[in-house]
């Protein structure tokens, strides 16, 4: 029973990061996810320390506010202070990083994060945390109806933004020539992340929510060129790592979120090999034709 | 205090090994990384990083021990892998080079998590201590630790230094250097190895989340300095092993504090600092640059008002009044009295009772900026082929820009000219 | 449409990387005509067409189109970015791409109307590529990845198409159709405005010439700019004197207007 919300989790969480990575990837800012993901500690921290809990509203918050100050700071860096945009980026999660790791050390009795789990999350801990319905009939993980509701609504941004998110991730001047607020769906698209990054921060951990966020989408980006199909590809691949990524964790006794990454890998590195001998034979076709 | 003395009189045998080997290994990060800073390589060295993770896993598995020499060679082949994977992916599939950095940044990270965590539960004892590498903890190390250290970061030095020349010029201008017969594939790897050694090493210190913090905010912050290869690469070394010590020193005040994020700490608010102070290309001075520019204008629109009014316009030679000279250009009140003030004070004008006159220099000085604007216009309407309607508002900001040299250049263009397109006449000093 | 002013470039300087790239430019276009914007490599052409489309701002002057504010009149123009300029592996196919020109901030969470579905299918028709409605970007030659580019930009039915080097990389089959096609949009009384890499072709192509190197060398008729003095001033290098000044502008920062300044619209200054 415990294994089937586990798993259930671990399958929604890496299907948002899938549909959204998508669009990081074909915006060409996979490392900002990664930026993202390693800067909402201190907030995440910080909220811990204020709410006393693991209140996901106030964490939500804490982290949010942590995401908009590291964009501010690149920003201010690359911006103002006219430093390249890789070291702008660098500098700032690593400075914001090293703070959360800090408060989470030094107050350790208030915060109730060890320093590993921010790294690659207590997803095993999910099936004990549960919220009651119908009078103490009906179960679920909060975790699970929280991944749930993250995932109808990352789906439902999906769909409704579909045209902005692919003339914007195609050709944002163009878009401008049209009026089209470019900066506008930025800042949308990027509190998407920062809220996804946030709600799975506890489940999967800093690191490995940057995987899903790339692997899954990159895996599919090889099979195809089309967009749907590409966003169908990635939530498969998104589902299948998790949904094995937690057996190969029981076979190796490993965490759990570590396993599901290494295992998206193992799918991106069968993409790869497909997509390079698929490649091969085209050329040699073409050699033979022409 | 007695803490902070007794570290810095460095009796303690441990205290020597750790602060020692924690500012080798962030010196050699720090010289290392400037190159890669140089190159915007930021980000891979981040995941470089992260990627050595599974190698020292590996290793620990294959060889059962902890060995630091066979770990690090665990870490060295991992790391080789990971770099040779970004590149192969960013120009073998259609893949952006973010992605395969982001993407082998975190695959390998998950399978050395992956691997870590099996290792810590399989209770093969001996394990504990390995998830130091996450975080860094340079309490933990060995005298034998700090030889091994040493000698890598030595040779990581010697490797700098014998290819400087070669170095430079890719860093700074890699198609010149493709162009002008260097082998450019090899200094790569060269580079390449010895960034993933630096790393491998540093990562004692820092941790592998942190590492590219070492790698390149010093070299941020030692750019903000200066443009010189030689004194940034210096003063990232500096900056680095400052941060090392800092780092080590907070960790022994206080033991529950991890040294690595400490490191960042210190790297970031100098780095932060330098961006904002340092003289030229910093922040603040670029303020003040803005302040001065601003000062300038102000004087020097204000010395034209005075020309045309008393010079053109022949207006009382005894001296013209505040209300005289505010109805002629707008400036705000406060602004016009600071103005007036450091006129004053240059000498460039004298103040007769309520009157203000211009004084001889102050004379030469209005004549000089007229000139300028009017020679200006020329140019526009000579080499631009702009009409005279349109030339004014481009004089009024190049007045202030010209220098004496470009004037001298000016004059020979033109050849001298005695009026400006509005035919007004252009006034000479002599 | 009468001979109206379509676009009146007036004062603009506009700097990269802090340092200037155009010198005042100053210039009026008629409508109607095909408008060629030549000038060697560096010389600003790109950074006019987009401080026109408002891509990028301007240290000084400003740009009308038919008298008024871009914002105001966005509608009535089009804008075709370099084909170099987008990643052309995205995953989208010919319709996707030529749809992408009925777009509005209006209607960009709504589907497409069917009467914008056939402006999409006219436009295709138009540039011979409805046959490939349905083949993915990534597999069209350069020439059809340009005619991709016009088919939006004609779907947009505005009245001033802006073209950044349409012509660089297509095959001479491609550019004999386009340029049909934009002399077709010319003779409807359409403004046509065509950053041109080649010099070569410029006159038997363009009725009207803009020829910048950094500043205005000149604007007008083909006859009267196509002439040795001018070509020689434009593809001559730069002026000395402004590359000196330009530099000490971007080691300073000096302003380039006065923070009082306003720009007057229309002429007559001091």
């Amino acid at each position: 029973m415990e294994a089937i919300f586990i798993i259930l989790t671990g399958a929604l969480v890496a299907m948002t990061c899938a549909l959204l990575g998508s669009f990081l990837l074909l915006r060409k800012m996979a490392m900002l996810g990664d930026a993202i993901s390693h800067a909402v500690l201190p907030g995440i921290v910080l909220a811990f320390m204020i709410s006393g809990s693991r209140d996901n509203f106030i964490m939500l918050i804490g982290a949010s506010l942590a995401g908009l100050l590291v964009t501010l700071l690149i920003e201010l860096l690359h911006k103002k202070i006219h430093l390249q945009e890789d070291a702008s980026i660098g500098i700032s999660f690593t400075w914001l990083f090293a703070i959360g790791v800090i408060l989470i050390s030094a107050y350790t009795e208030q915060v109730d994060l060890d320093q590993d789990c921010v790294l690659y999350g207590e997803i095993a801990y999910v099936p004990f945390d549960l919220i009651y319905f119908s009078g103490g009939e009906l179960f679920f993980p909060r975790a699970t109806i929280i991944s749930g509701l993250l995932f109808l609504l990352t789906l439902g941004f999906v769909l409704v933004a579909y045209k902005g998110l692919k003339i914007t991730s195609f050709n944002s001047d163009y878009a401008k020539s049209l009026g089209i607020s470019t900066l506008a769906w930025h800042l949308v698209f990027m509190s998407m992340v920062s809220i996804t990054t946030v709600l799975s921060f506890e489940i999967v951990g800093a690191i490995l929510i940057v995987a899903l966020l790339v692997v899954p989408p990159a895996t599919a980006y090889l099979l195809t060129k089309r967009l749907k199909q590409m966003l169908v590809l990635a939530l498969i691949f998104a589902a299948l790592s998790a949904i094995g990524g937690y057996y190969l964790a029981v076979l190796l006794d490993a965490s759990i979120a570590g396993a599901m990454v290494s295992l998206a890998g193992f799918f991106f590195l069968l993409a790869l090999i497909f997509s390079r001998i698929r490649s091969r034979s085209l050329k040699v076709d073409a050699h033979l034709k022409g | 205090m007695n803490d902070v003395w007794a570290f810095f009189s460095f009796s303690d045998p441990t205290v020597r090994i750790v602060s020692l080997g924690t500012v080798f290994l962030a010196m050699s990060a720090s010289v290392v990384g400037t190159f890669a800073f140089l190159r915007k390589r930021a980000l891979v060295g981040d995941a470089i990083a992260h990627a050595i993770l599974p190698g020292i896993a590996i290793a620990f598995m294959l060889s059962g021990t902890k060995n630091p020499i066979v770990l690090m060679m665990g870490a060295l082949i991992s790391g080789w892998l990971a770099t040779w994977a970004m590149e192969y992916i960013t120009e073998k599939t259609k893949l952006s080079n973010d992605t395969a950095v982001a993407l082998v940044l975190s695959v390998f990270f998950g399978i050395g998590i992956m691997l870590l965590t099996h290792i810590q539960h399989s209770g093969s004892g001996n394990q504990s201590g390995l998830d130091q590498y996450l975080f860094g903890k340079a309490a933990g190390m060995t005298e034998q630790d700090l030889w091994t250290y040493s000698v890598v970061a030595l040779l990581l030095l010697i490797v700098v230094i014998s290819l400087y020349k070669e170095l430079k010029v890719y860093s700074f201008n890699p198609d010149f250097a493709a162009v002008s017969g260097l082998p450019v594939k090899a200094i790569r790897r060269i580079l390449n190895l010895v960034t993933v050694l630096a790393i491998a090493i540093g990562i004692q210190s820092v941790g592998v989340v942190l590492m590219a913090a070492l790698l390149i905010t010093p070299a941020a912050a030692a750019r903000a300095w200066t443009s010189s290869l030689k004194i940034m690469l210096f003063l990232a070394a500096l900056i680095g092993g400052i941060s090392g010590l800092s780092g080590s020193l907070i960790s022994y005040l206080s033991p529950a504090m991890p040294t690595g994020p400490w490191i960042v700490m210190t790297l970031s608010i100098i780095t932060l600092l330098s961006l904002f102070f340092a003289p030229q290309r910093g922040a603040l001075s670029r303020l003040l640059k803005q302040r001065r520019h601003s000062q300038k204008i102000l004087n020097e629109n204000l010395l034209k008002v005075f020309y045309k009014l008393s010079v053109e316009r022949k207006l009382e030679e005894a001296g013209l009044n505040v209300g005289e000279l505010q109805a002629e250009r707008a400036i705000n009140k406060s602004d016009f009295a600071a103005a007036i003030k450091r006129l004053k004070r240059k000498n460039w004008l004298l103040a007769e009772g309520e009157k203000l006159k211009l004084s001889s220099i102050g004379l030469v000085e209005a004549k000089r900026v007229v000139r300028l604007h009017r020679l200006w216009e020329m140019y526009l309407s000579q080499r631009l082929n702009l009409k005279e309607d349109h030339i004014h508002p481009n004089a009024e900001s190049m007045e202030h820009i010209i220098s004496p040299e470009l004037e001298a250049l000016l004059l020979k263009e033109l050849d001298f000219p005695t009026q400006d397109p509005h035919n007004s006449p252009i006034p000479y000093s002599n | 449409m009468e001979n109206q002013t379509a676009l009146e470039v007036h004062n603009l300087t506009a700097s990269y990387q802090r340092k200037p790239v155009l010198w005042e430019i100053d210039f009026k276009v008629p409508s109607g005509h095909l408008i060629g914007i030549l000038g060697p490599n560096g010389s600003g052409k790109t950074t006019l067409l987009r401080n026109i489309m408002n891509l990028m701002e301007a240290d000084s002057g400003y740009v009308k189109i038919f008298g008024k504010d871009l914002d105001v009149v966005r509608s009535r123009l089009s804008y075709v970015p370099q084909r170099e300029s987008v990643d052309w592996n995205f995953p989208a196919s010919v319709r996707e791409v030529v749809e992408m020109g009925r777009y509005r901030p209006g209607n960009l969470l709504r589907r497409l109307k069917s009467s914008d579905k056939q402006k999409v299918k006219a436009a295709l028709e138009k540039v011979g590529m409805l046959a490939y409605a349905d083949r993915q970007i990534s597999e069209l030659s350069g020439g059809q990845q340009q005619r991709v580019f016009i088919a939006r930009s004609l779907a947009q039915e505005a009245d001033i198409y802006l073209m950044d080097e349409p012509f660089v990389g297509v095959d001479a089959a491609t550019e004999e159709a386009i340029l049909s096609l934009l002399s077709e949009l010319r003779d409807q009384g359409k403004t046509v405005l065509i950053v041109h890499h080649d010099l070569q072709s410029a006159y038997q192509y363009f009725d009207w010439m803009i020829l910048l190197n950094t500043r205005l060398i000149a604007a007008g008729p083909k006859e009267e700019v196509f002439n040795s003095t001018y070509l020689r001033e434009a593809y001559g290098g730069k002026l000395n004197l402004l590359s000196k000044l330009g530099e000490i502008i971007a080691r300073e920062q000096f302003p380039l207007r006065e923070p009082d300044f306003k720009e007057k619209e229309g002429s007559g200054d001091e």
